[in-house]
């Protein structure tokens, strides 16, 4: 019962962060002299007279609360605008940019957690071992690789040679799902232990410490003199309590995320999201980078909340507050 | 770099033992121990030849007589118009792809990466530090509008920020560092909020507002002095993820523009050649590698050096074995004599 | 003024009408209720901790008055209210006659110097980082009285007036003791000679045989600087030690108070007949003849007080009256006019309250 109303309170909290957020973008590229926005709509090779229609058919020399009031509208109505690129509508691109994206953000996501947290509870069980050692070392050369550098590097020294020896699973490009399982994972491996290895590397440390502490609290040693197996103790009672500052890093992480996608993305040729907006950056390519900027915050939001109810379940004193 | 991380090692600086038979203080002993570290010193030393190359950098350019934008067609491209290897034609490094020498542009790209480290680091540290303090000194209203804001700061994709700016003004030094800094102050100062809150509950802050001190003497000269240890841990740790983060916004076009020899941008040029000019990926990717990891194991050193409870795995355990089997062989039975040294380690 | 009278720290008595322009501090009628928050978004106040609900007392030049109670009486709060550390809920305090209850922090900078506070912890209550020559230097810093050279010297004569070595000018709180670290506290109140210092548990945090030199340096410096202290402790032998006044209270109020030897001797309120009475005794025959008294039920929360009189649930001698008024702070018959009880059946001089408590259990 508390749980239903923490989250619908998260959810309330969500849609006015979102209301925020597009309000913000909004006055951001609009509230400026019509000329400029106009150039920038109509696109670098626009001549007077095309300016001159996009400032009319979009509205652009009314007052600005007006625009504003059309452009809310418009988003709830599933618009967002045109790409004066080819005319596409806006919503298109993105419904078929988003599962590429997906695929790759499900993907990392889940690959850098199971990593992460399995690494740094299993060093922090055994603290000092070879292993221990071993997985501290990954973790400081994780931490210090940037992932467009360890994507490129994948490729050079993973794809390219796999390929010249006839091994062509591992392939850059995307084959959507409908494809088959595996060829789709064979074009999403890579991507996905780039966009993986820098997040696993700070969770194994963040896991691997926030175990330790509690391994040493003193309820763990009441639970061990109650006789309870090792492996209940360290499941049952330790995970537990150390996943929590795990969750909250994750909420800050979500934003982060979305700089590795579009890295990923570019690194590899994936027609994402991410990669059509760095596209839409240097074409101009005003709508389409608005559109983005909504789903992209929208993602965020949604993700944390989810997170949230992720960090409610496991500390209950959340849900009360 | 993560904050709730380092969140968790704040916590155990401002309870450090504080021994000292000699009168040392807290930074002397901290000192004395990074000193024994031999990672970080080893990261140091490599950060300042880093460093020295970079500020080199034209003298290098004019010994060689190769400018960063010079592109040599003639003798910097095969016959093919592809980049020419390391050691040809005096290019010690191999050239780009259209000729220009690769060492220097590197050497250049340093300048930038560590320019744009700094410069937000710096930056990013007062203002989060101002605005911590204020936050969890004052409390009440000031507090709960400041942590929304850090939190909400905290939270944002900053990539997308980069892109709306990248797309409404253009991309350029200013607006990189812009972006860089406004995202980083804030999990400094999400930090020494939390510090500042648990100690503003300090008697001796109590005792200081009972002898009439103003709210910005007990900030500074209380509350910060017990702050520095965490603040310089992070700050030393968010240069590499600056410097990171310009090289990423850079590669995708939407940070330092092109020419400018930024190692992103090198980076980003590469993408084409990597299968005929492996010299034009690796060097770069090596550079920032390098510069990364050094300034990260300088970092956790500093961290380490501060708070002598963490377990290290690698520095000085074998010596003191040895010493502490060694003193007790000597007089058998007798507790072996810990001198200062030994405390701090 | 002052110099025409007696500067004898056991002359000044509470509320003794030859002395009233020897007060110091006069507090009347002092509250203050802490809000009780609840809720998310939007917080509501639920309730009120009454930590202290209507206490006076008065403090003269070159007294010591000492506070006693349990954990949780309101005394530490009283005590940081008169040192105006936190804003009173209402009522007042007076020091040399001026009203100085809420005074804005520009207002009450010059009384900072006369009133001034020693704390309970010696471990936190100086600040790690700095050096004990800055510590102790403070006052002298924050209202710019002596500086550079001049600053050093006064703060190595304060350290040797209390007992250091004025060589240890640059070292660090953990260097020292915790005795020593009470020192330096008592170091840095007495920069600035104020009139007035609030011993919050001076010696509560020390080991016995150091908690006899630090008395002993505040009764030293008491009568050479003419100090007077409000001594809070729960530890009745050591304000009866150092104290010519004691105020006893209770959940937020003055139970009794007097003058020491009328306290001591023949204690009124039930209550304090009952801390009396459960103080050891160093004489193990009088221990033995001794009846303890011993009290029954949990210490009531501040949020709730009891109705009537607080004490009433746990007093061996409640009746029904108790438990509808509240006493008055008043003067009982048979008392010298100082001193004080708040209850409605007072402690009579042959009546033992242990045998009370022992006929009729509540």
């Amino acid at each position: 019962m508390a749980f239903t109303r923490f989250l619908i309170r998260r959810i309330l909290t969500g849609i006015i962060v979102l209301w925020a957020v597009a309000t913000g973008t909004f006055f951001l590229f609009f509230a400026r002299p019509v000329d400029t926005v106009a150039r920038q709509l109509a696109g670098r090779a626009a001549t007077p007279a095309v300016i001159a229609q996009v400032t009319r058919n979009l509205g652009l020399d009314q007052p600005i609360l007006v625009q504003y009031w059309h452009f809310l509208t418009n988003i709830l109505h599933g618009n967002l605008g045109y790409s004066y690129y080819n005319g596409e509508a806006v919503s298109t691109i993105i419904a078929q940019d988003l599962p590429i994206t997906l695929s790759v953000v499900v993907g990392g996501v889940v690959l850098w957690l199971v990593v992460g947290l399995t690494v740094g509870i299993v060093s922090a069980t055994r603290p000092r071992s070879t292993f221990d050692r071993a997985s501290t070392v990954g973790v400081l050369a994780g931490l210090s690789m940037p992932t467009f550098v360890l994507g490129e590097l994948l490729i050079i020294l993973v794809f390219v040679p796999l390929n010249q020896r006839g091994f062509t699973w591992i392939q850059t490009g995307y084959a959507p799902l409908s494809q088959g399982l595996i060829p789709w994972m064979g074009h999403m491996i890579l991507p996905w232990i780039t966009l993986a290895a820098v997040q696993a590397a700070i969770y194994t440390r963040l896991s691997r410490g926030s175990l330790l502490d509690t391994l040493g609290e003193d309820y763990i040693r009441t639970a061990r003199a109650k006789g309870l197996s090792e492996r209940r103790v360290i499941f049952k009672h330790g995970v537990r309590a150390a996943l929590t500052p795990v969750v909250s890093q994750l909420g800050v992480d979500i934003g982060a995320l979305l700089g590795g996608v579009i890295v990923v993305e570019q690194v590899f040729g994936l027609s994402g999201l991410g990669q059509d907006s760095v596209a839409a950056i240097a074409t101009g390519n005003l709508p389409l980078i608005i559109g983005f900027v909504l789903v992209a915050s929208a993602f965020v939001v949604v993700a944390n909340i989810i997170v949230d109810a992720l960090y409610a379940v496991l500390d209950p004193r959340v849900r009360i507050s | 770099m993560s904050v709730t991380e380092l969140e968790f090692q704040a916590q155990q600086v401002e309870t450090a033992p504080e021994q000292a038979i000699l009168g040392r203080s807290q930074w002397q002993l901290t000192w004395r121990r990074l000193l024994h570290d031999k990672m970080a010193v080893a990261s140091f030393i490599v950060i300042l030849i880093i460093a020295l190359l970079a500020i080199l950098a034209p003298v290098v350019a004019g010994l060689l007589g190769h400018g960063p934008y010079q592109a040599f067609s003639g003798k910097g491209l095969s016959a093919d118009g592809l980049p020419v290897a390391p050691g040809t034609n005096g290019f010690i490094l191999g050239t780009d792809y259209i000729g220009r020498d690769l060492l220097v542009r590197i050497l250049y790209g340093a300048r930038i990466s560590l320019f744009v480290g700094l410069t937000t680091t710096a930056m990013a540290t007062v203002a989060g530090v101002l605005v911590g303090l204020v936050a969890g000194y004052y409390g009440g209203w000031v507090d709960t509008v400041l942590a929304r804001f850090i939190d909400a700061v905290l939270a944002f994709p900053f990539i997308v920020l980069a892109l709306a700016l990248a797309a409404i003004y253009g991309s350029s030094l200013l607006i990189v560092i812009g972006v860089i800094t406004f995202f980083a102050w804030a999990g400094i100062s999400r930090i020494v909020r939390g510090q500042t809150l648990s100690l503003k509950e300090k008697e001796y802050i109590e005792a200081a507002r009972s002898l009439g001190a103003g709210p910005w003497r007990i900030m500074i000269i209380d509350i910060l002095p017990n702050l520095m240890g965490p603040v310089l841990v992070l700050a030393t740790l968010y240069i590499p993820t600056a410097i990171v983060v310009e090289a990423t916004l850079s590669f995708l076009g939407i940070g330092i523009p092109a020419p400018t020899a930024s190692w992103g941008v090198i980076l980003s040029e590469a993408q084409q050649f990597y299968q005929v000019s492996w010299w034009y990926v690796v060097f770069p990717a090596a550079a920032l590698l390098i510069t990364t990891l050094a300034f990260n194991l300088l970092g956790d050193g500093i961290r380490d050096a501060m708070d002598p409870r963490t377990e290290r795995l690698f520095a000085g355990s074998k010596r003191r074995k040895r010493r502490a089997r060694k003193t007790a062989a000597a007089e058998p039975g007798a507790l072996p004599p810990l001198t200062v040294s030994e405390l701090g380690e | 003024m002052s110099e025409t009278l007696p500067r004898d720290a056991a002359a000044g008595t509470i509320r003794d009408p030859d002395f009233e322009d020897d007060v110091l501090v006069r507090v009347d009628n002092l509250v203050k209720h802490f809000p009780v928050k609840a809720g998310g978004l939007i917080s509501r106040t639920v309730g009120q901790v009454q930590a202290v609900d209507g206490v006076s007392l008065q403090i003269g030049r070159g007294q010591t008055v000492g506070l006693v109670g349990e954990t949780g009486c309101g005394k530490s709060t009283l005590a940081r209210c008169i040192a105006g550390l936190i804003p009173v809920t209402s009522g007042k305090v007076t020091f040399e006659g001026q009203d100085i209850t809420n005074l804005s922090r520009r207002a009450m900078r010059p009384y900072r110097r006369e009133i001034q506070m020693i704390f309970q912890d010696p471990y936190g209550s100086l600040n790690p980082r700095r050096r004990v020559g800055a510590i102790i230097g403070d006052p002298f810093t924050i209202h710019r009285t002596a500086t550079g050279a001049e600053r050093k010297k006064a703060v190595q004569e304060l350290m040797e007036r209390v007992g250091l070595n004025p060589e240890h000018y640059n070292r660090f709180p953990a260097e020292f003791s915790g005795g020593q670290r009470q020192r330096i506290g008592v170091a840095r109140a007495l920069a600035l000679r104020p009139k007035l210092i609030i011993c919050d548990e001076p010696v509560s945090a020390l080991d016995v045989s150091i908690q006899a030199q630090v008395l002993n340096l505040l009764a030293d410096l008491q009568a050479d600087f003419g100090l007077s202290y409000l001594f809070i402790a729960h530890d009745l032998s050591v304000v009866q030690h150092v104290s010519s006044a004691v105020v006893v209270m209770y959940l937020g109020r003055v139970a009794e108070q007097g003058q020491k030897d009328q306290v001591y001797t023949s204690p009124r309120h039930p209550y304090s007949a009952a801390l009396l009475s459960a103080a050891p005794a160093a004489d193990p025959e009088a221990a033995a003849a001794r009846h303890r008294i011993i009290l029954t039920g949990d210490v009531p929360s501040p949020i709730n007080p009891p109705s009537g009189c607080r004490f009433h649930p746990r007093c061996p001698k409640a009746q029904e009256l108790c438990s509808q008024q509240d006493p008055a702070l008043e003067n009982k018959a048979g008392d010298p006019p100082t001193h004080l009880t708040a209850c409605h059946f007072p402690v009579q001089a042959d009546e033992d309250l242990a045998r009370v408590g022992r006929r009729e259990p509540r």
